[in-house]
């Protein structure tokens, strides 16, 4: 049997129960199902699976599905969904415990892994199990490298990287068993106490953007960023940034493309000053069409991009906007 | 506020990342050495946070010998001292935090001074774990936050706030706790003249550490119990695209905006 750790109600969770299903667990549903025919979702909430979860879990594969229910899981509370997580491993013994690889999912599965004291292999994008070891494909850098692993453990502990593992449907008998689990105070001492929404109006965010503008050390100021605004608006898309940016201050890090910055999938990506270093494209990598403008010919960027201006971007930008205008 | 920070030392890799011949590394000799900007973003943190509340600051890595130098680079921004564990090879999470919380305990116990706060990334830029922060926070019997973009500490307690799409989840914990930092949490200061110099002074006690109990001789170093082995590393290929030279000046841009209309992102 696999265990798959269900997480739901990403940012928005209230009290009283599940709403909505992490699309990207239901990613680590799909790995799940290529290794055993037995996969058990688990849930851990502070009230019942509503019907539609349930149909869901069931529609991805889920042969079972066991929701655990505490009060102390109003919220997100990573260290007790860990602690029910281990002691259903104890109960049933599987071949193997896998999640998304979210931000959410790899710290649930850190803190089952120390618990267990257990391997973990996060970010995997090829999965195999078998008697007392398996072999794992996992990213590293971001992407830009792969490394092939062996597991020596009885139980597999994984995540999966997003969109790594494509989600198809595959119904599954699914029967919901709630329980209430033990749940130590200390464990339940770090969840969310707070959350802070939005004010004002939110522009498109960076990894929803269809067209990203993205200005790099090449832009030369903070200032030099209005021509790259300016067609960012033109175009309804958004402004995106290398480090060098944030680091110099010119623009905030939730503009920054990249290995530790946001990583984005826009329709066409228009990289202006940017050399194209390995930490930039681990997050641009998914655009559908990218444009280099870089007055260096060699820059690695150049090999990655559709089309290349070699040119200065403060001569390219304004006269793209002006005829654009027309 | 004593504070402990978790820096590694990491390849600044090129444009193409190039394989040692056994598979099993990066081939680092035309390379220069880093931290992970996660990782710069704690320091940052750190000294903020001393310069808000008073206290010490100081420096872990475990890596090869030549990690001084990303500890004298960081030691330039303010903290009072590093400890290097020396290993030469790649040692995996389950290891590094056994290690690492180790060398706390003992150094808790040496300087009589406890750790309020021990800082370290989300996640490395080689080998992206996810797991070392919660590790040791098991291993020292302590909360974990992670990932966090916003931190402060009043009271007792370290709040900690953490990016969900455009909003953000904030966490509270009784010191002392372990925090995993986030790049974003804070722009790092650049070192200075003056701080560059008092670097060099500042101590670094370098440490061989031992093998964790119930290694076999000859083990690699981590290699205990269930473990995680790397068997090779492989460089993905990216179809090269051939790309299409648009040009210079005007033309440039006349062509540019055809490509943009042929994609159809314009309304
Ligand atoms: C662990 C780690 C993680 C990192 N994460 C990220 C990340 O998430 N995102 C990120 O971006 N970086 C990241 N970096 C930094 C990365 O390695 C590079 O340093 C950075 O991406 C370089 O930014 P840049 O291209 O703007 O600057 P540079 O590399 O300096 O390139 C500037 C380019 O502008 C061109 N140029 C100059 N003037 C003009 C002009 N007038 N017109 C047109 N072109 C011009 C130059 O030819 C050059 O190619 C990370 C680094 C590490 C070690
Ligand atoms: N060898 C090491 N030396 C010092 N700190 C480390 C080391 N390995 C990991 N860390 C810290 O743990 C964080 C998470 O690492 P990981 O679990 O490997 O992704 C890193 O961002 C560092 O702060």
């Amino acid at each position: 049997m696999i265990l798959v750790h269900i997480d739901h109600d990403l940012g928005t969770r209230a009290p009283g129960g599940v709403t909505g299903v992490d699309p990207l667990s239901l990613q680590a549903l799909a790995a799940a199902r290529t290794l055993d025919d037995a996969v058990t979702a688990v849930v851990a909430a502070d009230g019942d699976l509503p019907p539609a979860a349930a149909a869901e879990l069931r529609a991805h594969g889920a042969s079972g599905i066991r929701v655990a229910m505490h009060p102390g899981l109003a919220d997100y509370a990573p260290q007790a969904t860990a602690r029910i997580l281990a002691t259903l491993v104890e109960e049933v013994c599987p071949r193997a415990v896998l999640a998304a690889g979210s931000a959410r999912g790899n710290e649930v599965m850190a803190h089952l892994a120390a618990i267990l004291d257990l391997p973990l292999a996060t970010d995997c994008t090829q999965i195999t199990i078998g008697p007392g070891q398996s072999e794992v494909t996992r990213a590293r850098w971001g992407g830009n490298l792969l490394e092939e692993a062996r597991v020596h453990a009885s139980i597999l502990l994984a995540t999966t990287l997003p969109h790594a593992f494509p989600v198809t449907p595959a119904p599954a008998a699914g029967e919901v068993h709630t329980w209430t689990p033990q749940v130590p105070d200390a464990d339940l001492l770090v969840r969310v106490v707070e959350r802070v929404m939005p004010t004002g109006a939110v522009g498109v965010g960076l990894s929803e953007a269809k067209v990203i503008v993205s200005g790099g050390r090449g832009v030369g100021s903070a200032e030099g960023f209005a021509p790259l605004a300016e067609l960012a608006e033109l175009l309804g898309g958004t402004v995106g940034c290398s480090r060098v940016v944030t680091s110099a201050g010119w623009r905030p890090h939730s503009e920054q493309v990249g290995q530790t910055g946001t990583k984005v999938a826009p329709d066409l990506y228009i990289a202006c000053g940017i050399s194209g270093a390995t930490q930039h494209l681990a997050g641009c990598k998914s655009a559908k069409v990218v444009v280099a403008i870089n007055t260096d010919r060699d820059a690695p960027i150049m090999q990655v991009a559709d089309y290349v201006i070699v040119d200065d971007l403060h001569a390219v930008l304004p006269a793209v906007i002006e005829a654009l205008r027309q | 506020m004593n504070i402990c920070v978790c820096i590694k030392r990491v390849p600044l890799l090129g444009s193409a990342i190039v394989l040692t011949e056994d598979q099993r590394s990066i081939d680092t000799s035309r390379l220069g050495f880093t931290v992970s900007p996660h990782e710069e973003c704690a320091v940052e943190a750190a000294v903020q946070l001393v310069e808000e509340h008073g206290g010490t600051i100081t420096l872990l890595c475990l890596g090869p010998a030549a990690a001084v130098e990303q500890l004298r680079e960081q030691l330039a921004l303010g903290p009072d001292r590093a400890i290097l564990l020396e290993a030469a090879d790649e040692v995996e999470p389950q290891a590094t935090a056994a290690l690492m919380g180790a060398a706390i305990e003992a150094d808790m116990a040496a300087t009589g001074a406890p750790y309020d706060l021990i800082l370290l990334g989300s996640e490395s830029a080689d080998t992206a774990g996810y797991q070392t922060g919660i590790r040791l926070a098991h291993r020292l019997g302590l909360p974990a936050i992670t990932n966090v973009k916003g931190l402060a500490v009043a009271d007792g307690q370290v709040t900690g706030e953490r990016a969900v799409g455009s909003a953000r989840e904030v966490y509270r914990a009784p010191l002392p706790a372990v925090v995993t930092t986030k790049d974003g949490l804070n722009v790092p200061r650049y070192p200075s003249v003056p701080g560059r110099i008092k670097a060099r002074k500042k101590a670094i006690d370098i440490q061989q550490v031992p093998l964790p109990a119930g290694v076999p001789a000859g083990a690699p170093a981590g290699g205990m119990g269930p473990r995680m082995e790397k068997l090779r590393l492989i460089v993905p290929v990216s179809e090269a695209k051939g790309a299409q030279d648009l040009g210079t000046g005007d033309q440039a841009a006349a062509r540019l905006v055809e490509v943009i209309r042929q994609i159809g992102v314009l309304a």
